[in-house]
């Protein structure tokens, strides 16, 4: 397959495309969707390619959105509703927690929920304490939705057309500071499946689990790990729900040292969750504890120095990989 | 409740005296510099994150908060420099606040977005459309609740009201009689979406009727009948009367925030409301009713332009909260912040 490089953006706008193209039962909803083609520009082109019929700027009011895709997906649409940012859609939690993941189970199974909820999340960008959250884990800790962190613009995009063709819910966790990440994505049409982690780069010594925009700097820590002998393996979850332990487990038994990192806060966090999976199924295999690399537990501040600190960096990894591989 | 405002005379314009009137001029310019000012900070890459400017607004908030005492609460959106700077924080702290500086009115940690000053009620700009609403609602549970002798005026966008909370807010105020005025700022746009095309009505009044609160338009672009239509909400809450809902009609001149184009809007719509300025329209009732002269007004515009340079010096020469300090301000049990601190 030929590739080109396009960014995270393009590979998101690309799988919409695509998929309304070939199901006509796919329509987006959200808000400044249509009109505006997306605060970050996701949908940009759906409202003059699809019309309004099938791309619809939405009041803004998240727990209607939510629910009226719910509502849709139950009438038989596959609606892919945007959130602005996942801060906004914790105005929708009681219809994504409430009604979406429980809605199938409650019904005995008689109904499914096509629908994916979409939209950016994380810091970096000095947006503050309202603006600036990682929800993946509150998603991830309520059975009946899947999870989903792309960190490269090929699995952006093959990750949602997996998210749209899905028969449950998908919640769809795009980082804001990727939108103008590029990469190699393939021509044509790409899904990537759920529950593959990606190992992104290889290594023998520590292995390092992580997934989003984490990647990206876990990358960075394994080459410059690199040119002190260190060899660090990194693992690319890509999807939190279904969560591939075996590929973070055939890593951990060959390197035999674990760190899990990532940007959202540290209580009962996925790094928490994994480290607790590690020591459960692999302790025998193990020459460290697992260590966890998180956010700090605090609202996100303004400052940018402050906000700096506030999520792991760079040598931040380096420093803890170092330790574990001492 | 106990009610001492009797003596206060019937505020329109013919009794208000210059040095009122010229009080409420000067507000309003301090504030259409400030944004200016701030514009260029941000394009200087002084100021980051989200940024929304208040200018074309500025009848609404200083001719509301100058219907209110120091003691009244505003709680208020994003867009809050207007209302905290009306409400009396130092504008060189607000400024500090958006370098994210120590200084500033949140030890920089909230930002644009997040102003806040306990010494002169105002209790914070809040980024979560409709997410203060509530919030402002619980304020004037706690005024009743207390027997205080002020109020809460509440400030939010057009686009607020397409959510649950405010419902939930106004149908509450009602039921429990709370002292809380909802002032709505209408710009006709929700980031780029107009008021039509997110509102299955065009007025929003209306709906306050609906809760059993009265509503009404109020010509946001005219400071005196801002004021006015804000004296008569708060009287009507300090009697015990319980919530008001007052509409303002006004527009925003600038894009919805730094990072927007603002393509959604013709220049000739933003012309015919610039036909509408406050900035223009008022001075030159000044003028023509004899209240003023044209250098008086030149004069304030030349302090006021002074004004804002102090704050740009102000922030730039503050110091970045300590990085030591990240943790701080998580708990109530964390002391204050050295000399900062509240
Ligand atoms: C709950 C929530 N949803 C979406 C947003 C993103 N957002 C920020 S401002 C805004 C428009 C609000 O418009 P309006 O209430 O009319 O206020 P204005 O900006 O015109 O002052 C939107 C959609 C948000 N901050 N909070
Ligand atoms: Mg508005």
């Amino acid at each position: 397959m030929s590739m080109r490089e396009i960014t995270y953006r393009d590979a998101l706008n690309e799988a919409l495309h695509e998929e309304m193209a070939r199901d006509p039962s796919v329509l987006v909803l959200g808000e400044e969707v249509a009109l505006y083609e997306g605060a970050y520009k996701v949908t940009r082109g759906l409202l003059a390619r699809f019309g309004e019929r099938r791309v619809k700027d939405t009041p803004i009011a998240e727990e209607v959105i939510a629910g009226s895709a719910i509502g849709a997906a139950m009438g038989g649409l596959r609606p892919v509703a945007e959130m602005m940012t996942w801060n906004f859609a914790i105005l929708a939690f009681d219809q994504i927690i409430n009604h979406a993941a429980k809605i199938r189970y409650m019904f005995g199974g008689r109904v499914k929920l096509p629908l994916v909820i979409r939209g950016p999340q994380g810091g970096g960008k000095q947006l503050a304490a309202q603006h600036s959250q990682s929800v993946e884990t509150w998603l991830a800790h309520c059975p009946g939705l899947k999870v989903v962190c792309p960190s490269s613009p090929a699995d952006a995009k093959g990750l949602l057309v997996t998210a749209i063709r899905d028969d449950d819910p998908v919640m769809f966790l795009e980082h804001e500071i990727l939108y103008n990440a590029k990469g190699n994505v393939p021509e044509g049409e790409i899904a990537v499946p759920f529950g593959q982690a990606a190992i992104v780069h290889q290594g023998s010594d520590v292995t390092i689990i992580t997934y989003s925009l984490m990647t990206l700097k876990a990358l960075k820590a394994a080459e410059e790990l690199e040119r002190d002998g260190i060899h660090a393996e990194v693992i690319d979850l890509r999807t939190l729900v279904p969560l591939d332990m075996e590929a973070v487990l055939a890593s951990v038994r060959k390197t035999n040292r674990a760190l899990v990192v990532q940007e959202g806060w540290p209580v009962c966090g996925m790094a928490s969750e994994i480290a607790a999976r590690i020591q459960e199924d692999a302790f025998d295999d193990l020459d460290a504890p697992v260590r966890r690399l998180t956010g700090k537990p605090v609202p996100m501040p303004y400052n940018r120095i402050l906000e700096a600190q506030a999520v792991p960096q760079v040598p931040d990894i380096v420093a803890e990989v170092r330790r574990l591989a001492a | 409740m106990t009610i001492r405002h009797e003596e206060r005379p019937v505020l329109t314009p013919h009794n208000l005296d210059e040095t009122e009137l010229l009080g409420l001029f000067r507000r309003m310019a301090l504030l259409r510099e400030f944004e200016e000012r701030t514009a260029e900070q941000y394009a200087r890459g002084r100021i980051w994150g989200f940024c929304h400017l208040y200018t074309g607004q500025e009848a609404v908030a200083v001719g509301a908060v100058s219907a209110l005492t120091r003691e009244d609460y505003v709680v208020t959106a994003y867009r809050d420099h207007g209302q905290a700077i009306a409400k009396g924080i130092d504008p060189k702290r607000v400024m500090a606040e958006l370098f994210g500086k120590r200084t500033g009115t949140s030890l920089g940690r909230g930002g644009s977005m997040h102003l806040f000053d306990r010494e002169v009620n105002f209790m914070g700009g809040y980024a979560i459309v409709g997410g203060h609403l509530p919030i402002a609602t619980g304020l004037a549970l706690a005024v009743q609740y207390r027997e205080e002798d002020r109020i809460v005026a509440t400030f939010f966008g057009d686009g607020a009201v397409a959510e649950g909370a405010f419902h939930e807010s106004l149908n509450l105020a009602q039921l429990w009689q709370l002292p809380v005025v909802f002032v709505l700022e209408n710009n006709l746009y929700g980031m780029g979406t107009a008021v039509e095309r997110a509102s299955a009505t065009r007025d929003f009044h209306p709906r306050a009727e609906a809760y059993g609160i009265p509503g009404e338009a109020v010509d946001g672009m005219d400071v005196l009948a801002v004021r006015e239509a804000v004296t008569r909400a708060r009287d009507r809450a300090l009697d015990g009367k319980g919530p008001s809902f007052l509409e303002m009609k006004t527009y925003r001149f600038r894009p919805h925030s730094m990072s927007d184009p603002g393509r959604y809007r013709t220049r000739g719509e933003v012309d015919i409301w610039r036909q509408r300025d406050p900035l223009r329209t008022f001075p030159e009732r000044l003028i023509e009713e004899e209240v003023a002269t044209r250098e008086q007004i030149d004069v304030i515009l030349g302090e006021v332009e002074e004004e804002v340079r102090e704050c740009i010096a102000f922030a730039e020469e503050s110091p970045h909260p300590e990085p030591a300090d990240l943790m701080r301000f998580v708990w109530a049990a964390d002391e204050p912040e050295g000399e900062d601190g509240p």
